[in-house]
C-alpha cells in the first residue's frame, strides 16, 4: 500500500519592517503616536542601562549581569503587548521587558548588587523574579496559566526563553503540558544565536525553533526579532489567541545578542568580528527610528531630551541603589519560611553576635 | 470510629481538604481516572472533577515546576510523584525553585504547595522504588519534610501539609501504607508541622526514629522491655525538617542515652545531624556513645537481598544492648 502524508506542516516568518525601512502597510499594527514614541524610548533606556551597568560592573560597582544589548526589539515590542493583568515569566536577559513593565530601574540595579530587594517585584505586577537556571521558568509559567485557566481569570502568560533553552528538558514539558492543557500561555524565545559560546545551529538540527512547537500541537512562528512592530504584532495576536482559549504559541524571534553573554565571557573566542559587524547594521533601535522619522515622530531635538531624560533617570536610579547600604545581613533568616523555626532562629542570633562583635570592633 | 489503613486516611485528607477549600488542587501520572497507583487518590475525579483532580504527561519536573506556578498564583497544589526514587528528575525545581522563592523575593512569592511521595523499603518492589533520600530534601533550606508514621498522623499531618505557608515534602512509607490500620475520626484533625511525638515515655534510653521503621522499632523496644525490662523513650519525628530537636534533647536529657534508627544510608543521614546536635547540646547528660541503626552506605538492593539492609528488630535490639550496657 502507499504511505500515505498524514500530516504535513508549514513554518511561517513574519516581518513587518525590515533591515532596509521597507514596511508592510498591511501588518502595521495600529498604534499611536504616543505609543510607538514610548516603544522607542524603552528601548533607548535599555539600551542605555545596559551601557551603564556594564560601565558599573568593569568598576566593581555592580555584579556579574547578562547583557540584551540587540535584543530590544524583541523584549520591548513583546512585553509591550502585554496587560497589567497579564504575567510576565522572564529568564536572566529580561531587563528591557522588565522596563516596559514598569519594575523600577533601582529594583534592577540592586539585584546586581548581590541585594534579593532587586527580586521584590512590586506587588500590583504579575511578574516572576529573574530566572537563572535555563528553561526552569517555563514549567512555572504553565503553572500560572493553568491555575489561571482553574480559576476563569481572563489573563495571559508571556514567558521568556533563549535558543539554548530549547534544548533542555524543562522547554519539553512545559511546551508538553501547555500544548495537552490548552493553556493560556505564550512563549517568546529570544533566539540571539549563541548559548554562551555554542552556536544555535548546534543546538538543534531543525530549521527553525518556531517548528519545535508543532510537536507539541501547537502554533510556532518566527519573526524578525530586531523588527519590533513584527514581535509586537506576533505577541498581541498569540496573547488574543490564548485569552480566547486557543491555547499556546511559541514565537520565535531572531535577534542578536550584539554583547557579551555576560560580563565574565569573551564572544572574541567563538564569534567573528565580521558577523558582528553584519548584525550592527540590523539594530533594532535605528531601524526603528527611520520608520519614526518617517511618520515625523523623530527628530534630533527629541532624541537629545530623552537622552537626557534617560541619563537623569538612570543617573537617579544608580545613586539611589548605591545609597540604599542600610540592610541587615542577619534578616536572611527572616524569608526561609513564613515563620522562623527554632533553629533559624538560634542562627540567626549566632550571626547577630557575630555581626554584632564585628562591629564593636570596627568602631575600637 | 472505622479504622482505616494510611492510604485511606491520607485519602480522606485530601478529599475533606479539597471539600473545605476551593484552592486545592490534586496532579500527578494516574490520580485521577486510575485512582493512583496505591489508590491514594481514589474517588476524587469523581467527586472534584478534572480541573481540580488532574492527570499529567508522565513529566516530574514537568508536575513540581507546574505545581510551583500554581502555588505562585495562589492555589495550593499537591502533587504526586508516584516513587521517591523518581524525585530526582524534578529536584532541580525543588532546589532551585520551590524552596527559594520566598527569600530570593523576600516574601513577595511563596510556594504553598504539597509533594506526595510514597517511599522506603519492604514492600519487594523493582529497582528505584525502596529509597530513603529524605536527606537531600532536609538539606534544602526552604522545604520542610514530613514523614506519618501512622493512619491518623497521616491524615492530620497531611491537612497541616496543606494548610501550610510553604513547600512540604510529604513521604508516605509503602510499609506503612496498609498496615497497621488505625481508628480515624471523621472530623478534621491536624497535627503541627515541626512537633514530635513521644510514643511512649521511659528512663533508660531515648530511641529516635521516624516513618515505617518506628513499628519495626517499637518491636524491639517491647522486646527489650520483656527480656531486660528496660524503659525506653521511643520519638516519633514526624517533622524531619525542621525538626523538633528540644523534644530529642529533653528526653537525653532524661534518659542519658540515645540510638538513632532510620532506613537511609548512614553517612550524612539525618541521624549524623540528630548526633550531632545531641553532643552539641547534651554531651553532659550522656552515659554512653550514640548508635546509629540505619541502612548501610549502598545502593539500595533489589528485595532478595533487601531485608539484610533494612534495620530490623535484632539489629536496633543489639544497639539498644549495647548502649545501655556500655
Amino acid at each position: 500500500m502507499p504511505r500515505k502524508v498524514l500530516e504535513s506542516f508549514n513554518v511561517s516568518y513574519l516581518q513587518v519592517l525590515d533591515a532596509d525601512g521597507h514596511l508592510d502597510r498591511d501588518l502595521e499594527p495600529n498604534l499611536s503616536p504616543e505609543a510607538l514614541r514610548l516603544l522607542y524610548r524603552s528601548m533607548a533606556l535599555a539600551r542605555q542601562l545596559d551601557l551603564r551597568m556594564l560601565s558599573l560592573q568593569r568598576q566593581g560597582r555592580i555584579g556579574t549581569f547578562a547583557p540584551l544589548m540587540g535584543q530590544e526589539a524583541a523584549q520591548v515590542g513583546s512585553a509591550f503587548a502585554l496587560e497589567p493583568t497579564d504575567w510576565m515569566v522572564p529568564g536572566f536577559r529580561e531587563a528591557a521587558a522588565y522596563i516596559v513593565r514598569g519594575l523600577p530601574l533601582h529594583s534592577i540595579l540592586l539585584y546586581y548588587m548581590g541585594r534579593e530587594e532587586g527580586n521584590k517585584t512590586p506587588d500590583e505586577q504579575c511578574d516572576l523574579p529573574v530566572n537563572i537556571p535555563v528553561a526552569s521558568q517555563l514549567p512555572h509559567a504553565v503553572g500560572i496559566a493553568m491555575a489561571a485557566k482553574i480559576r476563569h481569570d481572563p489573563c495571559a502568560i508571556l514567558a521568556y526563553l533563549g535558543d539554548g533553552a530549547t534544548s533542555e528538558g524543562d522547554f519539553h514539558e512545559a511546551c508538553n503540558f501547555a500544548g495537552v492543557f490548552q493553556l493560556p500561555v505564550v512563549f517568546v524565545c529570544e533566539n540571539n544565536q549563541y548559548a554562551i559560546s555554542h552556536p544555535r545551529s548546534r543546538q538543534t538540527r531543525a530549521r527553525t525553533l518556531a517548528q519545535k512547537a508543532i510537536a507539541y500541537g501547537f502554533d510556532g512562528l518566527q519573526v524578525d526579532g530586531n523588527d519590533i512592530l513584527a514581535v509586537y504584532v506576533a505577541t498581541r495576536d498569540a496573547l488574543a489567541r490564548a485569552k480566547a482559549g486557543k491555547g499556546p504559541t511559541l514565537i520565535e524571534c531572531v535577534t542578536y545578542r550584539m554583547g557579551l553573554h555576560t560580563t565574565a565571557d569573551d564572544p572574541g573566542r567563538y564569534r567573528m568580528k565580521a558577523e558582528e559587524e553584519e548584525w550592527q547594521k540590523k539594530d533594532p533601535i535605528l531601524r526603528f527610528r527611520e520608520y519614526l522619522k518617517g511618520k515625523d515622530l523623530w527628530d534630533e531635538t527629541w532624541q537629545t531630551q530623552i537622552d537626557q531624560e534617560i541619563d537623569a533617570e538612570i543617573r537617579g536610579a544608580v545613586e539611589a541603589a548605591e545609597a540604599d547600604r542600610d540592610f541587615d545581613p542577619a534578616d536572611m533568616f527572616d524569608y526561609v519560611f513564613a515563620t522562623m523555626p527554632p533553629h533559624l532562629q538560634a542562627q540567626q542570633a549566632e550571626l547577630q553576635a557575630v555581626l554584632g562583635g564585628a562591629k564593636e570592633v570596627s568602631h575600637a | 470510629m472505622p479504622k482505616l489503613t494510611m492510604v485511606q486516611a491520607i485519602n480522606l485528607g485530601l478529599r475533606q481538604e479539597m471539600a473545605s477549600d476551593p484552592d486545592v488542587v490534586v496532579l500527578g501520572e494516574d490520580v485521577g481516572v486510575d485512582g493512583g497507583v496505591f489508590r491514594v487518590t481514589e474517588g476524587l475525579l469523581d467527586q472534584f472533577g478534572a480541573d481540580r483532580v488532574i492527570d499529567t504527561p508522565l513529566a516530574e519536573a514537568g508536575i513540581v515546576g507546574t505545581s510551583i506556578g500554581m502555588a505562585l498564583y495562589g492555589l495550593k497544589p499537591v502533587c504526586e510523584i508516584q516513587f521517591l526514587g523518581f524525585c530526582y528528575q524534578a529536584f532541580h525545581q525543588l532546589k532551585s525553585h520551590a524552596s527559594r522563592f520566598r527569600s530570593r523575593s523576600r516574601g513577595r512569592y511563596s510556594c504553598s504547595m504539597v509533594l506526595r511521595a510514597p517511599y522506603g523499603g519492604g514492600i519487594r518492589a523493582v529497582e528505584e522504588h525502596s529509597e530513603s533520600t529524605e536527606g537531600f530534601f532536609i538539606h534544602t533550606p526552604g522545604l520542610k519534610v514530613v514523614v506519618p508514621s501512622t493512619p491518623r498522623l497521616a491524615r492530620s499531618l497531611l491537612v497541616s501539609a496543606i494548610r501550610d505557608p510553604d513547600p512540604v515534602i510529604f513521604l508516605e512509607p509503602t510499609r506503612a501504607y496498609r498496615s497497621p490500620r488505625e481508628e480515624v475520626p471523621e472530623d478534621v484533625e491536624t497535627f503541627p508541622l515541626g512537633m514530635a511525638r513521644i510514643v511512649q515515655e521511659g528512663d533508660d534510653l531515648t530511641l529516635v526514629t521516624w516513618g515505617a521503621m518506628l513499628h519495626t522499632c517499637l518491636q524491639a523496644v517491647e522486646q527489650a522491655q520483656e527480656e531486660h525490662g528496660f524503659h525506653i523513650e521511643v520519638i516519633d519525628l514526624l517533622t524531619l525538617s525542621p525538626a523538633d530537636m528540644a523534644t530529642v534533647i529533653a528526653s537525653v536529657q532524661k534518659t542519658g542515652r540515645a540510638v538513632v534508627v532510620h532506613e537511609a544510608p548512614r553517612t550524612l543521614g539525618f541521624g549524623a545531624e540528630i548526633v550531632a546536635r545531641i553532643n552539641e547540646e547534651a554531651l553532659l547528660s550522656l552515659e554512653a556513645p550514640i548508635r546509629r541503626v540505619t541502612g548501610y552506605d549502598v545502593p539500595v538492593p533489589l528485595y532478595a537481598r533487601e531485608s539484610a539492609y533494612l534495620p530490623n528488630e535484632a539489629r536496633i535490639l543489639q544497639a539498644i544492648e549495647e548502649t545501655i550496657h556500655f
